[in-house]
């Protein structure tokens, strides 16, 4: 036996790497993590019975809530558990118009569904967009971005909101594009703080002096490694823009009667609650809450799992 | 010596770091509020020969690392210029850098930071000869399989994440990159200084391996003086953004002119038992920001004399190849009068 | 004559999402007053994490599992939370590679040296600084009244490990482990610092324990020295045994491959292999899959300790040269 470790030239055996690690294996590890807290557990059942009933809702319920011709005057204001005109039991009641709650809201719902999502995801492309650029380039990009991105943050969004819709109108698109003025600052805010730390990496450095095109840094290389951050942003963001949506609606400057929403329903709802018709507005109201809860729950276990102080 | 490929001519690099607008406000009150400007290269000229590799050594705060992202191009130079075959490696427009050559690649120190964490080993590699149409486009999956083989890893790896990878397999890849875009030089800045010695010796191998295969020249940017000599043909030391001593790798350990360089060997520990004495240079390292007058290392220099306090240090020739940035080289350290042209 | 420090059989784990990792193995070693231990290991190797055992410092998912930790002959481990808290920073005293860990970022220098002596002794304010000056001064650190007016910030790297050292000394521990404390520091300014802890372990007759990836560092540093790999000590005995006569074939492979060892441009002789996850450990020796010396009996029974005046875990160590 050699009392010396000789060397081998050329090139050296490099025992077997651990076991790769794919994308199926990442996603068991994160749902392992997730489903540590019973609570979240039960947050994500609900959204998504939300999301089926709501989206699902010509299917399940037994009225079309906008369909005039299917309203009859002479169910309006029947209590939670009576049976109408329709043949069926009105389980949350009726309103005004006689129309269903639960299909009313269920289809409303949908209508809170959309516009948060849609909101939401432009948001974000917007706000990754302002935050990359503005961490990226640095100097008086930056300077410039951030100052707007923070005169923004500094003001209620639901009075910016207010403002934009005021001068835009009523309507799913004005309301959208209103909400997306009143949000991109916060995803702006998280990715410029996050790609500024990844921005100083050597991996960045190292696509530079390839060198490698700007785009192709800020988009293949930057944006990927601030999404974890992003993905909790985005889903408190979708669940305030609900929220604010209906609040706009419950002000009475959000969607028109037309196309109801939670907010509107609530709206309507109140008129009535000191007549002791408490379930015009009381529902909508619960979903509406629940909705918001049950997203907020997700996004904090999401925010708990990815937390590199958290990861074992 | 056969004639240089990269020429570094007076480069100098010049930090400004403009204040906020909150700190100019309070400035006007209290007086602060400056720019403040760290001068981290000053007028260095280095030349490289085809095939050989030189090395980079000194402290914090003496420039290297900037030095050799000016090379690489990821630093524009405040003055001077960087050319590879008569060619300048960067064309700057406004203070940024527009167009870079591919011929010059760097390896960082970090391989856990240097590797995009989010995609694959094999992209990476791919990346860039791939968008610069350096490999035919149907050849970039086999080349990159070579190309892992040729730094010791296997071509099956290509399909993993950085994080499936130890630090020294890490750096190995890193090492892939470099080379995938065949470049004719290499900027290792303290490219084994992060990684375990065990680890260290075998990067340190492939890398002489690949020197010898593929005939590389690079700078070798790192504080470790016996990595130093054990892998550079010559060896430049820095000191606060100067050059102070130029020479091939045996004749500078063997015999240091400058006192910096002197110092420096006598406070690096060495393997063997019974050596106690540690202390080589007393006091600290000046801030760049403001450097000392006349020779920046006459504080802290056991023979400066009147002269080094208020005159820079020119470099002159101390033997054949070498240079040296000391007053002792120059007339002495006592009088400036009797310095005649 | 007890040991200032004395630990047996140290055992630390971590719970994982599998089994749970044993990073400290067993671990036995003693430091006699002033004299300073070495303990060396690469990036895995536990040395950091004995390090922060002896101090009680390891919270979940991390949990010492076995093993005492001797000072002055008292067990540290069967001390209350709240005794081991006065202990810590008094008796045993940690210094960090980054001194930023000890050092409060918007406190004066002299404030929180006076109030770190004031937690555990009562005396004035005015007495607490004169004592932190002190410090400040057998540290070697030139005007040491300004530094004390100084914020951390102000300081450089060097400097403020010189602080973080002074404040370990502040009430005459008995043990001070320092672990990577001048990794991160240049060579000249290593250099002064090494020179003073000397200075200090032969004065103050403090026991340390120097714990560190540099095996030059500690061969002209320490008087004993321990390497580690893979949560076990393999070998142990004086600086000289250790650095002139490795017995371990791992301590060998390390001290083969330091460059400075060798002519210039020719092959490093190197450790193949890189160093092993502790999740997925070989049976029998761990270091077995990178030892030129393996046989078929390491790779299933784990070597046991073979003394003779140095300690080392392996089946087929090196001979006495």
């Amino acid at each position: 036996m050699p009392d010396t470790l000789t060397p081998e030239s050329g090139v050296i055996a490099v025992p077997s790497a651990p076991p790769a690690e794919t994308r199926a294996m990442r996603l068991r590890n994160f749902w392992s993590d997730y489903r540590q807290s019973w609570v979240a557990i039960a947050a994500l059942i609900v959204i998504v019975a939300l999301l089926v009933g709501s989206f699902g809702a010509p299917f399940l319920v037994p009225q079309d809530p906008y369909d005039l011709a299917k309203l009859d005057w002479m169910d309006a204001f029947l209590p939670p558990g009576t049976e109408g005109s329709g043949g069926y039991v009105h389980l949350l009641g009726t309103d005004n118009a006689g129309r269903d709650m639960l299909s009313a809201i269920l289809y409303g719902l949908r209508t809170s569904f959309v516009i948060g999502l849609s909101a939401g995801a432009l948001a974000l492309v917007v706000g990754i967009t302002v935050g990359l650029t503005a961490a990226y380039f640095g100097g008086r990009i930056e300077a410039l971005l951030m100052r707007i991105v923070d005169l923004q943050l500094s003001m209620p969004a639901i009075l910016l909101a207010l403002v934009m819709v005021a001068m835009l109108g009523q309507g799913i698109p004005q309301i959208i594009f209103a909400l997306v003025v009143a949000q991109y600052a916060y995803f702006a805010r998280t990715t410029h703080g996050a790609a500024s730390v990844e921005r100083r990496k050597d991996y960045i450095e190292a696509a530079r002096s390839t060198p490698l095109p700007t785009w192709r840094i800020m988009f293949k290389h930057l944006l990927p490694n601030v999404l974890p951050p992003l993905i909790v942003v985005a889903t408190v963001q979708v669940a305030s823009a609900i929220s604010l949506e209906a609040t706009l609606s419950f002000l009475g400057v959000g969607l028109p009667l037309t196309e109801p929403s939670l907010g509107s329903l609530i709206s309507n709802g109140f008129k009535y609650i000191h007549a002791g018709r408490y379930w015009l507005s009381i529902y909508p109201g619960v979903f509406l809450m629940i909705t918001v809860v049950a997203i907020n729950l997700v996004g904090d276990q999401i925010r708990t799992v990815i937390d590199p102080r958290n990861s074992r | 010596m056969t004639d240089p490929i990269l020429k570094i001519e007076h480069v100098s690099k010049r930090f400004t770091r403009m204040p906020g607008l909150a700190e100019r406000l309070v400035g006007k009150v209290t007086g602060g509020g400056k720019p403040v400007t760290v001068h981290a290269l000053t007028d260095v000229s280095l030349e490289v020969s085809q095939g050989e590799v030189l090395g980079i050594v000194g402290e914090s705060g003496c420039g290297k690392s900037t030095l050799g992202r000016v090379v690489a191009g990821i630093y524009a130079p405040s003055d001077g210029s960087v050319t590879l075959h008569d060619k300048p490696v960067a064309r700057t427009h406004g203070g940024n850098i527009d167009k870079l050559t591919t011929q010059v690649q760097m390896i960082h120190q970090d391989p856990f930071a240097s590797l995009n964490p989010r995609m694959k080993v094999g992209e990476t590699l791919a990346e860039g000869p791939r968008y610069h149409k350096i490999i035919p486009a149907r050849d970039v999956q086999a080349r990159m399989r070579e190309l892992l083989e040729k730094v010791g890893l296997e071509g099956a790896y290509a399909d993993r994440f950085p994080h499936q990878f130890s630090g020294g397999q890490r750096q190995r890849v890193a090492i892939a990159r470099a080379l995938a875009m065949e470049p004719e030089v290499l900027v290792l800045d303290e490219a084994v200084a992060s990684l375990d010695v065990s680890i260290q010796a075998q990067v340190l191998n492939l890398f002489m391996d690949l020197r010898r295969d593929l005939g590389l020249t690079a700078l070798f940017v790192s504080h470790d003086l016996s990595v130093v000599r054990h892998v550079c043909d010559r060896v430049a030391i820095m000191y606060l953004g100067r050059l102070v001593e130029l020479a091939p790798a045996d004749e500078l350990y063997a015999d240091p002119k400058h006192p910096y360089t002197t110092a420096l060997f006598a406070s690096v520990p060495t393997v063997g038992t019974g050596k106690r004495r540690f202390e080589a240079i007393k006091g600290e390292i000046p801030s760049p920001i403001n450097p000392p007058s006349g020779c920046a290392f006459h504080p802290r220099c056991p023979l400066a004399g009147p002269r080094c306090r208020v005159e820079v240090p020119r470099l002159t020739d101390a033997g054949t190849a070498r240079t040296v940035a000391c007053h002792l080289n120059d007339g002495g350290v006592d009088a400036k009068s009797e310095v005649a042209a | 004559m007890t040991a200032a420090l004395d630990v047996q059989g140290l055992t630390t784990r971590f719970a994982t999402r599998g089994d749970p990792v044993t990073a400290v193995n067993d671990v036995s070693f003693s430091v006699q007053k002033g004299r300073i231990l070495g303990l060396v290991g690469e990036s895995g190797s536990g040395k950091s994490v004995t390090g922060f055992s002896v101090m009680g410092l390891i919270d979940a998912p991390g949990e010492i599992s076995a093993g005492k930790v001797l000072v002055d002959g008292n067990d540290l481990r069967a001390l209350s939370d709240e005794d081991m808290r006065k202990m810590r920073g008094n008796k045993v005293a940690m210094v960090f590679q980054d001194p930023m860990m000890t050092l409060n970022p918007v406190l004066r220098v002299g404030d929180q040296m006076a109030m770190a002596v004031r937690v555990h002794r009562k005396m004035s304010k005015t007495a607490a600084l004169e004592e932190s000056r002190a410090a400040l001064e057998a540290v070697g650190i030139p005007s040491p009244e300004e530094r004390l007016q100084a914020y951390p910030h102000q300081l450089s790297g060097g400097m403020r490990q010189r602080v973080a050292i002074a404040m370990a000394l502040l009430h005459s521990p008995s043990v001070i482990i320092a672990d990577e404390a001048t990794t991160a520091l240049d060579v000249s300014i290593q250099g002064q610092i090494l020179a003073e802890v000397r200075d200090l372990a032969d004065t103050t007759g403090a026991a340390i324990v120097w714990i560190t990836h540099d095996l030059a560092v500690v061969s002209s540093l320490a008087d004993d020295i321990c390497v580690m790999y893979a949560g076990k000590i393999v070998e142990r005995g004086t600086a000289q045994q250790v650095i002139d006569h490795p017995r371990h074939p791992y301590t060998k492979g390390l001290l083969d491959s330091i460059p400075a060892l060798h002519e210039p441009g020719k092959h490093l002789p190197q450790i193949p292999g890189s160093t092993p996850q502790l999740s997925r450990l070989p049976q029998g020796c761990p270091f077995r899959p990178r030892c030129p010396r393996a046989s078929d009996i390491c790779k299933t029974v784990p070597p046991a300790d073979t003394v003779d005046g140095q300690t080392v875990l392996c089946h087929h160590p090196l001979e006495r040269t």
